[in-house]
């Protein structure tokens, strides 16, 4: 058993003072390849989960999308409940690696469950693993970096994710190249890697305590209070992420229109989504790093002009190859900029002894956002046609950058060191 | 335990899972090699060569994990239980038609790969690709005209969605000569009598009768499913009964064999219905079990249609008594996606 007392004292002043402010920490990089295996675990499944269900099992996909949906919602919720019981606790890493765990016995249930209601199940529990674990997660890539690189720690993280979301399928689709039927080869090496996953995480992964340290620095060590969250820069962004994320409709509808009006986005149509995965995960590394250097919320407001040129290239009225390249890249390089710039700005405008439930708001607020608006746009795309809907979106999106970024002044003021870096610095 | 030796644990454990699973995987995959290709297949063979006697024959997707599965293999119709053919063409659906003497095979197709892609490909008599298109997603039906002049596929529309997207079809009609009828969302569809151009329009399980413009297939808009007769010439499509999917007119014409939800929940439960057209009279089967095909006619009084086997992956084709009088029987075991070449 990993014993953290004695060792987290060592590594205190180690990691956070020794190693240079641009170099991303060891800490770090496990998560992200943690978050890495247990990608490759969850989506290998996923991406043959409706092959799997419609030609294994002989059942419909139709009932699939639906409950999709309300897992999301499910996630959402449990996502705050997990940053809270982390910070409560002062233990992000024992609330992630519970997280972990739960996704990881999902799989073993996999290798038996037969029925469409028994697969269903199997996937609401990874999904709630997913949501407990994921701002615990975040506070910990916050608590292991130096502010002067959360940006580019971010970016490390969500590219490892990213590695993992396109080997799952992969390598899913490699085993039934060589095997058709071979589904329960992929649920073994799904559960293989989940269980890694969560033997890293517990073996390599430092049991840090956000509260106590900060406490020795400073502050009274207090139990955690959502009071923490009242923190007014914490709330502007929360904000501003809950409009853009009404606005952000979902991949899959922007795949369609790609679809309907070019013959090579309708021949590829399968892909689209491997093409959006490889922007990110080009992107995520370079725009963490432009985040730490022009500041992240300056990054997070300006990310979404790359949704609001996606929409632009799905909403012209041609299309073609490279509009629908064009429209993948800026997609991928929209999730870049945000998602992962978004959790580093949450763990920032938040004390440390409510990193994980601020991150938690934020995320959840966000993924509610955007089932919101997906739903609505499923409603405006049913009413007006997808092309206007697509423009309405659009032009709601255009005004918002410049009144939100107007909005988040205040909160970039604080941020002054980061805005200008030093020019003569070696490494910057 | 210190920093080395939790990583020497931590190394130990990645090596001994990831290897053990990879392992298991190779084992697997060596020990079916014998299987993964047919060991009773002939290349070039013909798809559901015809009988010596010149009766029908069944051509299916074969599912038995033992030998040549997703393979295209054939049986007579006289002998379901006999030795089947197994021919070198895999696919994922299969449905197979007689023109002038020829048979003609459609096929549907997961391109398994790096990135896998979908498609459909007409086959002629050797087993050689005529035509091919690209698919949006997960094959789904497939059907021949009689005469083997027309074909018509579905596909789910899969891609990679984020929740959003419920369930989306795209169904594509064609001559096998080569005339594109394109997507059955570009004709105009009635349903009761009146244009309906929803956004949510989804159609699915085409098939054809004896007469090269008229088709029935299913359309579905706000929830409902209606049982739709399309015209090719007029380009339009008009709802005959609310509640009938996949339908499957049977060789004299007479009838159509359908799969029909019996749910009342919200999760759908099909069964196989049969309704006269000249009476307008339905008839629900016997079988009670959960049926999501398109059924086949065997002959003019017999239903075919696969159910999933005990086995992942598994499937076997049953036979019920066309006027509901008898239970299923089992017809082909380890076979879906039946279809009868007639001569």
């Amino acid at each position: 058993m990993y014993i953290s007392l004695p060792d987290r004292n060592a590594r205190r002043t180690a990691p956070r003072s020794a190693v240079p402010a641009t170099r991303v920490s060891s800490v770090v990089v496990t998560l992200g390849i943690v978050s890495m295996l247990t990608d490759i675990s969850s989506e290998s499944v996923a991406s043959i989960l409706p092959l799997y269900i419609t030609g294994a099992l002989g059942l419909s996909t139709i009932a699939y999308g639906f409950i999709d949906g309300i897992y999301q919602g499910v996630s959402a919720v449990v996502r705050i409940g997990g940053g809270w019981a982390s910070d409560r606790a002062d233990r992000p890493k024992w609330v992630a690696l519970f997280g972990y765990g739960v996704s990881a016995l999902a799989k073993v249930w996999l290798l038996f469950a037969t029925g469409f209601a028994a697969i269903a199940s199997v996937i609401a529990i990874d999904r709630l693993g997913k949501g407990v674990r994921t701002a615990p997660r975040d506070a910990l890539i916050t608590v292991s970096s130096d502010d002067s690189n959360l940006g580019r720690s971010f970016g490390v993280h969500r590219m490892l994710d990213t590695v993992g979301a396109a080997v799952g399928p992969l390598l899913a689709f490699v085993i039934l190249y060589f095997l058709p039927s071979g589904y329960h080869l992929i649920f073994i090496v799904s559960l293989a890697c989940a269980t890694v996953g969560v033997i890293l995480l517990a073996l390599l992964v430092p049991g840090r305590r956000p509260r106590r340290e900060s406490a020795t620095t400073g502050a009274a060590a207090r139990p955690f209070r959502w009071r923490a969250l009242a923190e007014p820069r914490l709330r502007r962004l929360v904000l501003a992420a809950g409009v853009f994320a009404v606005l952000t409709v979902g991949d899959g509808f922007i795949y369609l229109v790609l679809q309907a009006r070019s013959p090579f986005a309708a021949v590829w149509f399968p892909l689209l989504y491997v093409g959006t995965n490889v922007a990110f995960f080009v992107f995520a590394v370079p725009f963490g790093r432009l985040a730490d250097r022009v500041g992240r919320t300056r990054m997070f407001v300006l990310g979404h002009c790359g949704l609001l040129a996606a929409y632009a290239c799905a909403a012209l009225p041609v299309g073609g190859a490279a509009i629908t390249i064009a429209c993948l890249v800026l997609l991928g390089a929209f999730y870049a900029a945000t998602d992962g710039v978004l959790a580093a700005l949450a763990g920032e405008f938040t004390p440390r002894d409510g990193t994980a439930s601020g991150i938690a708001v934020a995320q959840t607020v966000v993924a509610l956002g955007r089932l919101l608006g997906s739903t609505g746009f499923g409603f405006l795309w049913f009413a007006v046609g997808s092309q206007l809907a697509m423009t309405i979106v659009g032009v709601a999106l255009a005004v918002a950058i410049p009144t939100v970024l107007l909005a988040l002044r205040p909160t970039m003021g604080a941020r002054t060191p980061l805005e200008t870096p030093p020019s003569k610095g070696p490494l910057a | 335990m210190n920093r080395r030796t939790r990583i020497a644990a931590a190394a130990i454990s990645t090596t001994v899972l990831l290897g053990g699973a990879a392992a298991y995987c190779v084992l697997a995959i060596v020990e079916s090699g014998a299987a993964g290709a047919p060991a009773t297949a002939h290349s070039g063979d013909a798809i559901g060569a015809p009988e010596p006697d010149g009766g029908a024959t069944v051509v299916f997707r074969n599912t038995d994990t033992a030998d040549g599965y997703g393979f295209v293999a054939s049986v007579a119709a006289q002998d379901p239980r006999g030795d089947r053919a197994i021919s070198d063409v895999q696919c994922d659906r299969v449905y197979a038609a007689t023109a002038a003497g020829a048979t003609r095979t459609i096929c549907l197709r997961i391109d398994r790969g790096i990135l896998t892609t979908f498609s459909a490909n007409l086959l002629d008599e050797t087993g050689s690709t005529t035509r091919t298109w690209p698919l949006p997603g997960l094959p789904s039906r497939a059907r021949l005209s009689a005469d083997g002049a027309l074909v018509g596929f579905t596909a789910f529309v899969t891609g990679e969605s984020y929740g959003s997207i419920d369930f989306s079809t795209a169904t594509q009609l064609s001559t096998t000569d080569g005339t594109d009828f394109g997507n059955l969302e570009s004709f105009a569809l009635l349903i009761d009598g009146r244009p309906n151009s929803a956004v949510d329009r989804n159609f699915w399980g085409a098939t054809f009768t004896s007469d090269d413009t008229v088709f029935y297939a299913t359309a579905a808009t706000g929830g409902d499913t209606w049982l739709v007769r399309g015209d090719l010439a007029a380009r339009t499509l008009t709802s005959v009964r609310k509640g009938a999917e996949c339908p499957s007119v049977s060789p004299d014409g007479t009838r159509i064999a359908y799969k029909k939800n019996v749910s009342t929940g919200a999760e759908a439960r099909w069964s196989i219905a049969v309704l006269d057209l000249a009476t307008d009279k339905e008839t629900l089967m016997p079988d009670d079990r959960n049926i999501d095909d398109q059924v086949e006619w065997l002959d003019d009084d017999t239903l075919l249609y696969a159910l999933p086997g005990e086995r992942a992956g598994d499937s076997d084709v049953w036979a019920m008594p066309a006027d509901g009088s008898g239970a299923p029987e089992l017809f082909i075991a380890h076979a879906s996606s039946p279809s009868v070449v007639r001569r």
